[in-house]
């Protein structure tokens, strides 16, 4: 198995060169959301292993909050470009095919930021300005993009297929039809009109790492224990006294900035969201959001690696990641559909999961023992989303028209395809694929 | 505690009563007494004409009348209505921004809608740029009355006040659209009494259709136990004396207290191409063209009955009012969830009432115990791969109000080519909600729209789908009829039926609210 990584470099930028920046990253989108995947500055549809990838300019437009909230003074945290990439293989390689295949643009790039010049190793500067994620999703732990190519061409020659011999199917068992689409489909791949590449084998420092994380976690958690239970009612206290008193930020944005965000949105069947802010003030908050997030990271390493997150079906890759000495937080994931389709998920279906996390955050709905109300607070949840989101410049999908499900159904199809023997219900359930 | 102290308690958390005589008729009444209607899409002349002619309108109310009234008239206003109407800028502001953009202005919007090709906004014969209307006067009429009416209501000021930019016309088809299938069957129930009571941190297990007033009325507690946004005034402002108080923020005068949004889209039918489609996929797959007419729609075109079998127990909303014959009608045709039809041998995922209402609650699989709960909380436990993939349906109802226009064509006639100049039918879709993001466009976007609709692909609904295609997809034109043990029956090219012609987004004030919009400006 081929695990997944990502990168996400994040550099300030040089204040007399944010207009070239921008206009440079325009110039990489046929129009404002959709991309030129063949861009002469970073050509993704080059890279084979690339999912997704992302680059954004960090404008927070709600810093002013911490200031509004806690008479914090400000902090004027320089503008950023972040650049995101979910992709096959390891990091180091991903990185290097980077400086192979786009240095000139990337350096393009990273010259409107501060401390890159172009003589610099492009990889190493990259990885020196990478910010770990606190918590990482991964749909599918595993699937490639070949995989996805390779099972999305399966699926559209069997549907064709079978569509063409409906007839001679209508009175076949579910069993014999599957044998017949399994005869067919080892007929196009000997033709060639098909191809399955092998998994390749899982790298065995991957492996040993995962295991090695999949019981360290617990095994803390478990040790820590006794000392979490003592600690249990200050928490409570603190936790409460601070949630009846935190103040709500989240007046809904602008016409202008709404229609912003949207002329970016609903192009594909998914979207990007990226969306940033400030925790709120002090240790307390900041050290409980460490800890969830870590927890969080263990569930969606080890739980969550087959096509959903909790109850969402519809994220392709997500990450919370802290910034600025974890001050700040930045949120970015892949949805399938609309933004209020997403937000509905959120709130009907996982509305304690985003209070758990965000309601750490400076200005988040009210919100009661970490997980109640919060989200619940339907309008006030979504204003505070869309005013925290941030207009993405460019942004890449290796798979337009694909949602997390049609992916998650091609896999299932061709598992059955590799399948010699299934009974007959199974077999039946498996055609209710096609 | 003594009863009595018990009982004038229960009495203080009593919600409010709803005021009828401050609500607009149409919210409570379908009018369906009144067979003729017409809605007259209107744009401003003079500001101070049309507030007079606004003040004075005879606008019904929700009240129960003895004896019930013979005609009908209802107001809604565009964002460019008020502007017109010079209410002052803050005021407009709190509005909600869907209605403040408009139906047709954004192009985000119209991606999401599906307005695009032959239904985008720049086809309309009314709804985008300058042919987007400021007021909409609807008329409701018993037979033969609707002329008188509307040249009463014309009287007086009308004539300076407003300019017609279209008059829609409506049919009467024995309560059946232009396709032949009975009409509105499946509504919400909006709980009046306010009995309903939501938990804001717990799930709904099952289905129902009992639904908070909020989410059709403004200025009550909608499904999340919240109140919608909307202009909230200062007590101080002038004219504000006679709005009611927020309930919410009693500081604040409500201007949406007892008021809704409407949402307008004319949609043309085209009947024939529906029939001969019909009929050839039928031809194709060796069944009748109303079989499949029916597969698409989802219930049976002689009485509405559902594809799927009725649920034994009792729902919620369903069947509990009326006379014994409404009850018992209701029951046969709405007592009903998929639950019993989880792959869709019976009614396809993709048919339009499957699709209009999944009739989806919270958490899927009924699960019972806090274990069980718990296990479909945190995403687990379902066998069945779709079991998760729909939004709970509470959240996403909307009022019907629409009305077929043209005249009407039965399948046997549509089979016959079109005669020269044959004129153009179909509905005039009325719908009513609290929010329209989250009602109307959601449902219109998530379920009609969406090509990924229930884990499918490659298919949007199969009457009001535009076939376009989308990134990555380049057909959208086809229609699955899941069969049992197997693969499904696919029809291939199917075409639009039903065009776009027009849209708008209304509100609909409560009767002090239109004082108010109709005094506010110009002062």
């Amino acid at each position: 198995m081929m695990p997944q990584s990502n990168i996400l470099v994040t550099a300030a930028l040089r204040m007399d060169r944010e207009g070239e920046l921008r206009s440079l990253l325009e110039s990489m989108n046929h129009r404002p959301g959709s991309v030129n995947p063949a861009n002469s500055v970073v050509p993704f549809e080059q890279f084979a292993q690339l999912h997704f990838a992302r680059l954004v300019i960090l404008e927070d437009r709600t810093a002013g909050d911490l200031t509004a909230a806690y008479g914090v003074p400000q902090v004027n945290y320089p503008l950023c470009l972040a650049f995101v990439a979910d992709f096959d293989g390891t990091a180091d390689e991903f990185r290097a095919d980077l400086a192979r295949r786009a240095k000139d643009g990337l350096e393009r790039i990273f010259s409107c930021c501060q401390g890159f010049e172009p003589r610099m190793n492009l990889a190493e500067w990259m990885k020196e300005h990478e910010n770990a994620s606190a918590t990482n999703y991964i749909n599918w732990v595993g699937r490639t993009v070949g995989q996805i190519r390779e099972e999305d061409a399966l699926r559209l020659a069997l549907e064709n297929h079978v569509q063409a011999n409906s007839a001679n199917f209508a009175d076949n068992t579910a069993r014999e039809v599957h044998a017949a689409l399994r005869e067919f489909v080892h007929a196009e791949t000997n033709s060639g009109r098909l191809s399955f590449n092998p998994a390749p084998p899982t790298p065995f420092g991957w492996w040993l790492r995962n295991a090695a994380h999949l019981i360290f976690v617990p095994l803390v958690l478990l040790l820590i224990s006794p000392f979490l239970l003592l600690y249990l009612p200050f928490f409570c206290y603190q936790l409460r006294s601070r949630e009846q008193s935190d103040p709500v930020i989240a007046p809904r944005v602008g016409q202008a900035d709404e229609q912003k965000l949207a002329s970016l949105e609903d192009y594909d069947v998914t979207n990007q969201f990226t969306a940033m802010g400030s925790l709120k003030p002090g240790l307390f908050r900041r050290w409980t959001l460490v800890f969830l997030l870590w927890v969080l990271d263990w569930t969606t390493r080890h739980v969550y690696t087959r096509g959903q997150l909790a109850r969402v079906p519809t994220i392709h890759f997500a990450r919370w990641v802290f910034l600025n000495d974890r001050r700040r937080l930045l949120f970015a994931s892949n949805y399938d559909s609309s933004l209020e389709t997403y937000m509905d998920d959120f709130i009907n279906k996982v509305g304690w999961g985003l209070n758990l996390v965000f309601s750490n955050g400076v200005g988040y709905p009210a919100s009661r023992w970490l997980i109640l109300d919060g989200a619940k607070d339907e309008q006030k949840f979504k204003n505070f989303l869309r005013r925290h989101e941030l207009p993405t410049e460019v942004w890449y999908k290796a798979h337009p028209g694909l949602s997390a499900f049609d992916l998650k159904r091609n896999t299932l199809i061709r598992q059955g395809i590799e399948r010699s023997a299934m009974s007959e219900p199974e077999c039946r359930q498996w055609l209710s694929l096609l | 505690m003594p009863a009595v102290a018990v009982a004038a308690m229960k009495e203080a958390q009593m919600p409010l009563a709803v005021e009828y005589a401050d609500v607009q008729g149409m919210l409570r009444f379908g009018f369906a007494k009144m067979s003729e209607a017409c809605y007259l899409l209107l744009t401003i002349r003079d500001p101070g004409a049309a507030r007079a002619w606004l003040r004075q309108a005879p606008v019904t109310t929700a009240e129960e009348m003895s004896p019930a009234p013979s005609t009908a008239l209802q107001i809604g206003l565009t964002r460019q209505g008020l502007e017109h109407l010079q209410v002052p800028e803050r005021v407009i502001a709190g509005f909600s921004l869907e209605f403040l953009s408009g139906m047709s202005a954004d192009e985000n919007r119209s991606r999401r809608l599906g307005d695009m090709g032959a239904n985008a906004p720049r086809n309309w014969s009314w709804g985008a740029e300058e042919k987007v209307p400021h007021v909409v006067v609807m008329l409701f009429a018993e037979p033969g009355k609707l002329a008188d009416w509307q040249e009463s209501v014309k009287r007086n000021l009308w004539q300076a006040a407003f300019e017609e930019i279209a008059c829609l016309s409506t049919s009467n088809l024995g309560g059946r659209e232009h396709f032949g299938f009975i009409d509105g069957i499946s509504q919400p129930q909006i709980d009046w009494q306010r009995s309903r009571t939501v938990s804001v941190n717990g799930n709904q297990l099952s289905y129902g259709n009992l639904v908070s007033i909020g989410e059709f009325v403004l200025g009550y507690p909608n499904e999340y136990n919240r109140y919608t946004e909307r202009p909230l005034l200062d007590p101080k402002d002038p004219g504000t004396e006679d709005l009611l108080q927020a309930e919410d923020q009693p500081d604040k005068k409500d201007l949406g207290r007892n008021g809704s949004y409407v949402v307008i889209r004319q949609l043309a039918q085209d009947v024939r191409t529906f029939w001969q489609y019909q009929e050839q996929a039928a031809r194709s797959i060796s069944q009748t063209g109303s079989r499949v007419a029916e597969a698409m729609l989802g219930r049976a075109i002689a009485d509405g009955a559902p594809l799927v079998p009725l649920s034994d127990v009792p729902m919620e909303g369903v069947g509990d009012v009326g006379n014994d014959a409404k009850r018992k009608l209701d029951n046969g045709l709405n007592r009903f969830t998929y639950a019993s039809d989880p792959d869709g041998t019976r009614c396809p995922f993709g048919s339009h009432i499957r699709r209009g209402n999944p009739r989806s609650a919270d958490l899927p699989g009924n699960p019972r115990g806090l274990i069980a709960k718990l296990i479909h909380i945190l995403g687990f436990g379902n066998a069945n791969l779709r079991a998760d993939l729909t939004a709970s349906v509470r959240f996403h109802r909307v009022l019907r109000r629409g009305r077929e226009y043209g005249p009407g064509l039965s399948p046997e006639q549509a089979l016959q080519s079109a005669p020269a100049g044959d004129p153009e039918r179909g509905l005039h879709f009325v719908a009513l909600n609290a929010n329209i993001e989250r009602q109307f466009e959601f449902v219109q976007n998530a379920w009609m729209a969406q090509t990924k609709f229930d884990g499918m692909t490659e298919e949007s609904d199969p009457l009001l789908g535009n076939r376009q295609p989308v990134a990555g997809c380049p057909f959208t034109n086809t229609f699955s009829m899941p069969q049992e043990g197997k693969p499904r029956k696919r029809l291939m090219g199917v075409p639009a039926f039903v065009t776009v012609r027009g849209g708008a987004y209304f509100f609909l004030p409560g009767i002090r609210a239109l004082k108010y919009l109709s005094s506010a400006g110009g002062k």
